[in-house]
C-alpha cells in the first residue's frame, strides 16, 4: 500500500492507495464462472497508538481502492493503516508524517 | 456463490478480521463492519440499518462533490467535507447500485470533516452523502450520470 501524510500546521492530510481487487461477488470470468466476493470491509487508521479513522466498505468502492481524510496531528509523527478484507485478510502499512 | 458459503466467509471474517481489531484496540467505540447495511439492495433500506432511527435533514452544510458525468463508472472521485461540528460519521449512498451503502467512514475527535474515495456506480443514479453528527444525519445529494457502468455482471 501507499501512504501519504503531510502536515499543513496542525492538519494533517492522510492519502492511501490499497492494492486490493475489491470484486464483488457479481463479476464473471471468461468461462462464465461468477468471481467469488473479496473485497475490504474496514480500513484502520492510527496515531500514537491511538484509532483516528475508521472506514467501512462495501463491494463497490473501486478496484485498488483511494481514501484521503484529515485529522489534527504533527509532522514526524507516524500514520499506521491496517485494512481487513471480507476473507480475513490483512495488511498493515505505515508512513511517517512530513 | 452458495449462502453456506457467503456465511463462512462472514464468519471467517469476523473471526479473524473484525474480532482482530476488536481486542487489539478496547477502546475503540466504532462498530463492527455493518454486514447487513452493505448487503441490502434497497436505499432506504441501507440508511435505516447503518443509522437506525436517526432522522435525515437536507443541509447546505455539507460540501459534497462529485462528477456531474462520470465516463467510467468504476472509478468515480467523489468528496465530502462540512464544518458542521461532532461529526461521527460519513456514509455514501448511491441508490441505483445493487447494494446502495458504497463507503461509510467513521470520525473520531482528531478527525476534520473531510474525505475523498473513489466508488463504483453501475448506472447513472443519485450519490447521497450524510453526515451524522449529534443524532442527525445532515444530506446532500448529487445526480451522477455514468456512461459505462461498473459494478461488473
Amino acid at each position: 500500500m501507499k501512504i501519504k501524510a503531510r502536515a499543513k500546521g496542525e492538519t494533517v492530510n492522510v492519502k492511501m492507495l490499497l492494492k486490493h481487487p475489491m470484486e464483488t461477488g457479481r463479476r464473471k470470468d471468461k468461462d462464465g464462472n461468477t468471481v467469488p466476493a473479496k473485497h475490504i470491509t474496514e480500513v484502520l487508521a492510527q496515531y500514537q497508538g491511538e484509532p483516528i479513522f475508521h472506514a467501512e466498505f462495501g463491494t463497490s468502492v473501486s478496484k485498488n481502492p483511494f481514501i484521503s481524510f484529515l485529522f489534527k496531528g504533527q509532522a514526524g509523527e507516524k500514520v499506521a493503516i491496517t485494512w481487513t478484507d471480507n476473507t480475513g485478510e490483512t495488511l498493515s502499512g505505515e508512513s511517517t508524517i512530513k | 456463490m452458495s449462502l453456506n458459503r457467503r456465511k463462512f466467509i462472514s464468519q471467517l471474517s469476523k473471526a479473524f478480521g473484525i474480532s482482530a481489531i476488536a481486542v487489539a484496540f478496547p477502546n475503540i467505540t466504532w462498530a463492527a463492519w455493518h454486514k447487513q447495511a452493505f448487503s441490502t439492495d434497497k436505499l432506504s433500506d441501507a440508511i435505516e440499518l447503518r443509522y437506525p432511527g436517526l432522522a435525515v435533514i437536507d443541509s447546505n452544510d455539507v460540501t459534497f462533490k462529485a462528477p456531474a458525468i462520470a465516463e467510467n463508472g468504476a472509478v468515480v472521485p467523489v468528496s465530502v467535507k462540512t464544518n458542521i461540528k461532532n461529526v461521527k460519521s460519513i456514509s455514501l449512498f448511491v441508490e441505483k447500485n445493487p447494494t446502495p451503502l458504497s463507503a461509510s467512514f467513521n470520525l473520531s475527535p482528531r478527525s476534520i470533516a473531510d474525505i475523498s474515495v473513489r466508488i463504483r456506480m453501475g448506472q447513472t443514479s443519485k450519490v447521497y452523502a450524510l453526515v451524522e453528527a449529534d443524532g442527525k444525519l445532515h444530506r446532500a445529494e448529487k445526480e451522477v450520470k455514468v456512461t459505462i457502468g461498473g459494478c461488473g455482471g
